[in-house]
């Protein structure tokens, strides 16, 4: 076996670089999660809809964002669209890639999550007399908040994982930054354990607030 | 011939068995009746080897069934056992809830065990349903097929764990007759139960279980009808 | 001299080669991924908890880093200690442990959905445990789990593009070789995604056909 001498060093000197890449990593995951979450509201109510139309539409998204590797997603964006002359640049793809994934899943986990409270809630609330927001903003709305907070917090921990592929277009996030770091001082091994140690952090730490948010936030029975 | 010899079981600090005496000769049917929580069900995993002992010994034919040297799976051959839960194999037909352990446990042929099947399945009248998935049936019909599916490894004893319990009450009668069909087929039988009427009965000896003790023991018309111990006749008066 | 040279018949039989890459590795990292996945699920069913916490550690692992860090990393590896492999050879090892990771939770699920009871009763008729979960546990477990394996598979087919970063010629990598080529990036593009979304969709609707059809 050829011993390889690790050197620490210059990942150290690097490591506000780094930091600087998790932070674009959680930037783009984040804000491709929230404009995700809106968009798979209309979608999910679209796809519910009566409208033949809307219901098609919200079907196709869904199933394109489902069925299609996020990278091919990515290269659409990047390259797909620049061939109309909308040059997006590596951030906005991978944004624009990520937000069109998320809103896909995320639209059956609201479907799913709706469709999974009986109706006899429904009922039950509007004979105690609330009227129809009420029973949704106290009955319906909680019930599923519940049953779609931990695929939710999947989706993101997706998120952030999948912003890596951003290294495959030059991005500036964690990986790319990586990536960059050692294609200049080839300690691709160093940096890249480095890189992987964060992404690992950065999902326990995600994880771990989610559970403290849903220990506050949901406080009687988890059904 | 089944010998319970002053048998101890404890889950953590409560002791459920407290000191059990209890014989079962070839042929005899035993019911074992008394109130939620007595040690009546852990008596039966204790006989059958799913639960182990504190205390005591339990032989079978003279086989010490709680000595480690002891083939646990050759044991349960022996003892046919069925529960409050019917516990359906979901994944396989009547017919094959019923042939598997012959097969793999008896290593008989598929023929075989599928004949073996067969008559017992038949026997408990389920004879024209080999075919279809247990899921789809009665509760009184896949108890019936649990009792089948014990009968088809061709055990001298049965074990019966409150059979009735689990079921709508109309659906009860046809698992008693089961069992009456049993009994006249001469088999040995140990019955946990609720119903007192059933064990008039069918019983040789009725065993009433007090907090892991036996309280009373004897003919049914000794203990049901002529019951000496004040607490027995608590326990019957309320469940009469 | 015209740099960019269009897409020509000739392009067809390159592609073909990217489309039986992906479906090969793809093949492989499942398979392997479902063996590897079923034996450590049963065991973290069945075992004790230094087994679960030791297994559910390096898969957290497994799960919690990019999977193309992972690829990266491995590579660059077993190259810097001298043992240099084909991407194809290190791209199935990654995606297969990558799979697994994500296996082991289906069938501990479908294991853990055996009801005890009915263990039990396997036991009562005189079962030896390897008997019962031959049977029993393991029929009654699997049935449950077709709809999260195909799940798992299906995403296994999508991330298979992601070997391409260590050089592995499948599918994407065809195509974006291509297109720097001939620039002709939608057409391309359009086809590939066609692709996965031919074989992956009806593949989805198919499990959740079967998901339906147990739930009833």
């Amino acid at each position: 076996m050829d011993s390889y001498n690790f050197h620490w060093n210059v990942v150290w000197d690097a490591f506000p670089q780094l930091l600087g890449g998790a932070f674009t990593t959680l930037h783009v995951s984040v804000l491709s999660m929230l404009v995700g979450i809106v968009a798979a509201v209309f979608l999910a109510l679209g796809k519910m809809s009566n409208s033949k139309i809307l219901s098609l539409l919200s079907s196709i998204w869904i199933e394109l964002s489902r069925n299609t590797p996020a990278l091919f997603l990515i290269y659409m964006a990047y390259f797909g669209l620049g061939a109309y002359g909308i040059h997006l640049s590596p951030y906005l793809s991978v944004f624009a890639a990520l937000v069109f994934v998320n809103g896909g899943y995320l639209a059956e986990t609201f479907r799913g999550g709706f469709q999974s409270i009986p109706p006899t809630q429904y009922n039950a609330a509007r004979s105690l007399g609330m009227n129809r927001v009420q029973a949704y903003r106290h009955i319906i709305l909680p019930q599923m908040f519940r049953r779609i907070y931990h695929p939710m917090t999947n989706q993101f921990i997706w998120s952030i994982l999948m912003s890596s592929l951003g290294i495959l277009v030059g991005m500036n996030d964690l990986s790319g930054e990586t990536q960059r770091l050692q294609s200049s001082s080839f300690r691709t091994l160093e940096f890249f354990i480095v890189a992987a140690a964060m992404y690992y952090v950065i999902a326990k730490l995600v994880l771990f607030a989610a559970h403290l948010v849903s220990k506050r936030v949901f406080k009687g029975e988890l059904s | 011939m089944i010998e319970i010899k002053g048998v101890h079981k404890s889950f953590g600090d409560l002791e459920v068995l407290k000191g059990i005496d209890l014989d079962v000769k070839k042929g005899e049917v035993v019911s074992i009746i008394g109130a939620s929580g007595s040690g009546k069900s852990t008596l039966l995993y204790c006989i059958n080897a799913i639960e182990a002992i504190n205390g005591g010994k339990i032989l079978v034919d003279g086989v010490d069934v709680h000595d480690k040297n002891t083939d646990k799976n050759q044991l349960r051959q022996n003892l046919g056992m069925v529960f409050q839960q019917w516990n359906s194999f979901p994944h396989l037909t009547v017919l094959e809830n019923a042939a598997l352990a012959p097969q793999v446990v008896k290593g008989f042929s598929k023929e075989k065990a599928e004949e073996i099947a067969t008559k017992e399945l038949t026997h408990v009248g389920l004879g024209d349903k080999l075919h279809e998935y247990p899921t789809k049936m009665s509760g009184g019909q896949q108890q019936r097929l649990a009792i089948a599916r014990a009968l088809a490894m061709d055990p001298p004893y049965m074990l019966f764990d409150e059979v009735t319990s689990a079921l709508d009450p109309e659906l009860v009668g046809e698992v008693l007759d089961t069992l009456r069909l049993l009994r006249d087929d001469g088999m040995t039988m140990i019955c946990v139960t609720h119903e007192i009427a059933f064990a008039k009965e069918v019983s040789d000896k009725v065993a009433f279980f007090h907090k892991g003790l036996i309280e009373e023991m004897g003919t049914p018309q000794q203990v049901l009808e002529n019951p000496q111990k004040e607490r027995t006749k608590q326990f019957l008066s309320k469940v009469l | 001299m015209n740099l960019f040279t269009p897409i020509s018949w000739n392009d067809a039989g390159f592609i073909l080669t990217g489309v039986l890459n992906t479906v090969y590795i793809s093949v492989i990292a499942i398979f392997f991924g479902t063996i590897l996945g079923l034996v450590l699920g049963f065991a973290r069913a069945e075992g004790n908890k230094i087994v679960n916490m030791c297994l559910g550690g390096v898969l957290d692992i497994l799960k919690s880093v990019p999977l193309i860090i992972q690829l990266i990393l491995f590579s660059t590896f077993i190259g810097a200690m001298g043992y240099p492999l084909e991407p194809f050879v290190a791209g199935s090892i990654i995606l297969s442990l990558y799979t697994m990771a994500f296996m082991v939770e289906v069938f501990r699920s479908g294991f853990d959905n055996v009801p005890a009871a009915t263990k039990k009763a396997a036991r009562s008729l005189g079962m030896s445990y390897w008997q019962t979960v031959r049977h029993i546990s393991i029929p009654i477990g699997m049935r449950s789990v077709l709809p999260s394996w195909i799940g798992v598979g299906l995403s296994v087919i999508k991330d298979s593009a992601l070997v391409s970063v260590i050089g592995y010629m499948e599918l994407l990598r065809t195509a974006e070789q291509l297109i720097s080529r001939s620039q002709q990036a939608v057409m391309i593009l359009v086809g590939v995604g066609l692709f996965y979304f031919l074989i992956s969709y009806p593949l989805s609707l198919y499990g959740k056909y079967i998901e339906r059809k147990m739930t009833r």
